[in-house]
């Protein structure tokens, strides 16, 4: 078990490694080819020679691109002094430089920001997975029926209707025309639970909507397969009762490509929440990030890419765990 | 697969295969080609046909729409703030302004023709969701051909290649590369430079999924024995790789692009309503919710028309690619 465990940290920490080189090689390299100065690209059109120039010296644009990289990648676990002689800003571990618009350093943005993004996605992802595997195996159970097809159709609509939509929609219907849900925009860790929970509620449902219709699809299938299996005849023959046999011979087999295709799907997580909290306006890191852009804010955006990756790095690691924990036959070691 | 017209007797297309091994002689056979099979399988889903009428239509306005505009006579970017209260700025009228001389009401604060936007940004999304397909498809047949075939080290990069690819928080990368990128590149500039960078990004975090699945054809294909055949018969790589495996990958392909393209559409619909994508003024579903966002509460009639044409689009390309897969499927019953 600690040896897989350490295994598995090795890969997060490679995958992270090719993040991080990628976002360097986005910011740092790409806009170089392509024929910007980096420079302003960082302090925008209007800065003067000058200024340009202390830039450059600051953030030691002018040194071979390796040393950039090692002084970026060092600076995350370690901290980092921008600048030399008598003007020096340090920024402390983990630093991911400063921003441009609130010059505050682009962690503490990020530590506010990111309670929000993973309750959003968090809750979503647990309404989806049970959402999703229920309604599939309701729908496994009762095939052919009413509830079946009602169940498949939506599936087919819920993954065609871009959520920024179904968004807009939920939240003129209940927090505009009905009034039955106020929206808190300014969420901190300091609000209530209760807060939270209404502030959360219509997008949780809106982003775990889309995907537990396709879960509800997968789950059926599979479903129907296992259920076909040998041993689930022999566990009937046996006397097992039907609702163990459904919850604890068949399921348990169902789960595992749900569980596969839930950890490829993180990824598409965080980009419905990025959408979700831009259309509800949620202090998240996908409203930051979008904020970052408009501002052409190049080390807030680098600082929110990496936080991300490194959550769905992690996010990975607990869906690999939970492989054992449903599987018997995984061995973790 | 032509028959010679003297040796057809009558009524060959009814020939029932148990009546032609009686071996009476007088029926025959007809051979049907896999693209038979599945053209006549494909007729006969009624769903997946409904999906492909919306697609050619839509494939027909985007190509006409300055035609089409024209008729009605609002050009997309000019507004008239005749049709707008003069106080809220809202359309006058009921339902966002809807009338027989603006089908789909007009915008709010500019006065534009609903539309006309919804007809030319339908041409924003298709070009940019077919040619990012296309892109993707060139590069993942590319590399989950080359994957598959060679197998070893090869493999195993590309192969990591794709999962980290698949694994990263893809919209955010997008969004980081869009905004990095230059306003003037290959030559271009304006509006027509962000559409091709939409086209490359959205093409190059694509083709993982496109890869996959021909990697994992190729590698089984590999082993038939019509590749031994060619390879025996001193075919070299690049015909075993062109001439003998990709004609039996076409089905595949064809499936996956035909499914790739709606998702195209939602991301190049969100990159534009987070403000990355086509820039303003030229007109896009995406873009035209972004301004919906900020009005919807007063006008909700205007994010319902840019809304609907993104769903229909998207569902009508979701059917259609899950009917050619059933079709192309050789294990179908239908």
């Amino acid at each position: 078990m600690l040896a897989y465990l350490i295994r598995r940290l090795g890969a997060v920490i490679v995958m992270l490694l090719v993040v991080i080189l990628t976002t360097f090689f986005i910011f740092y390299v790409l806009p170089k080819w392509s024929g910007q100065d980096i420079a302003v690209l960082f302090a925008g059109k209007n800065s003067g020679a000058e200024q340009l120039e202390g830039i450059r010296q600051k953030l030691g644009l002018s040194d071979p691109l390796l040393v950039q990289f090692w002084e970026f990648v060092k600076g995350i676990p370690l901290g980092r002094d921008y600048g030399s002689g008598d003007d020096v800003t340090h920024c402390g571990a983990p630093c991911l430089g400063y921003s441009f618009r609130t010059e505050l350093p682009v962690w503490e943005t990020v530590k506010d920001a990111l309670p929000v993004t993973l309750a959003l996605a968090g809750g979503a992802a647990v309404l989806w997975l049970i959402g999703g595997v229920t309604v599939g195996v309701v729908s496994a159970l009762k095939r052919g029926s009413f509830w079946d097809r009602g169940a498949m159709i939506t599936a087919l609509g819920g993954v065609s209707m871009p959520i920024f939509f179904t968004g807009m929609i939920a939240m003129g219907v209940f927090v505009h025309s009905l009034g039955w849900i106020s929206m808190d925009d300014s969420l901190t860790t300091k609000d209530s639970i209760g807060t939270w929970v209404e502030t959360m509620i219509l997008p949780w449902i809106v982003l775990a909507f889309l995907q537990a219709a396709m879960y509800a699809r997968l789950t059926r299938a599979t479903m129907l397969e296992v259920l076909g299996e040998d041993y689930i005849r022999t566990a009937r023959a046996k006397g097992v009762t039907e609702p163990v046999v459904i919850r604890r011979h068949a399921l348990r087999s169902t789960m595992t490509p749900i569980l596969t295709v839930f950890g490829l799907d993180l990824g598409i997580l965080i980009g419905g929440a990025i959408l979700t909290e831009t259309t509800f306006n949620l202090p998240g890191l996908g409203q930051e990030a979008v904020k970052a852009i408009q501002g052409k804010d190049l080390p807030m955006i680098l600082g929110v890419t990496l936080c991300t990756a490194l959550a769905i790095a992690l996010a990975n690691l607990v869906v690999d765990l939970m492989y054992a924990v449903i599987d018997p036959r995984v061995r973790l070691g | 697969m032509t028959a010679p017209m003297h040796d057809t007797p009558t009524d060959t297309a009814k020939a029932v295969p148990g009546e032609a091994a009686g071996g009476s002689g007088a029926t025959k056979v007809e051979g049907r080609s896999l693209k038979q099979i599945a053209w006549n399988r494909l007729k006969q889903d009624k769903v997946a046909l409904a999906g492909g009428i919306v697609v050619v239509l839509l494939v027909v306005v985007s190509v006409f729409a300055p035609v089409i505009v024209g008729l009605l006579g609002h050009p997309p970017n000019v507004g008239d703030l005749d049709t707008l209260e003069d106080l809220t700025n809202l359309p006058k009228g009921v339902l966002g302004g809807i009338s027989g001389d603006h089908l789909f009401g007009v915008e709010p604060n500019t006065g534009r023709d609903v539309f006309s936007r919804i007809v030319y940004g339908a041409r924003i999304s298709m070009l940019v969701a077919v040619l990012a397909a296309l892109v993707a498809v060139v590069l993942g047949t590319l590399f989950g051909i080359v994957a598959g075939y060679f197998g070893g080290w090869v493999d195993a990069v590309i192969s990591r290649a794709m999962d980290v690819l698949l694994s990263f928080p893809q919209l955010l990368f997008i969004i980081a590369l869009v905004s990095v990128l230059p306003d003037d590149l290959f030559g271009l500039s304006g509006s027509g430079v962000r559409i091709v960078t939409l086209i490359m990004v959205i093409g190059l975090f694509g083709w993982p999924y496109i890869g996959r699945i021909v990697r994992g054809q190729t590698l089984s294909l590999r082993e038939r024995e019509y590749v031994e055949a060619a390879r025996s018969l001193g075919g070299g790589r690049r015909h075993i790789l062109f001439r003998e495996l990709l004609p039996n990958l076409v089905a595949p392909i064809t499936v996956y692009t035909t499914l790739m393209i709606p998702t195209n559409i939602l991301t190049e619909a969100a990159l534009s309503f987070l403000g990355v994508g086509v820039r303003p003024p030229t007109a896009s579903w995406g873009g035209m919710l972004r301004d919906a966002l900020q009005v919807y509460e007063h006008d909700p009639m205007f994010m319902v028309f840019p809304g609907l044409a993104i769903f229909v689009t998207v569902l009508a390309f979701n059917l259609f690619g899950d009917g050619l897969r059933d079709a192309l499927d050789p294990k179908g019953t239908r």
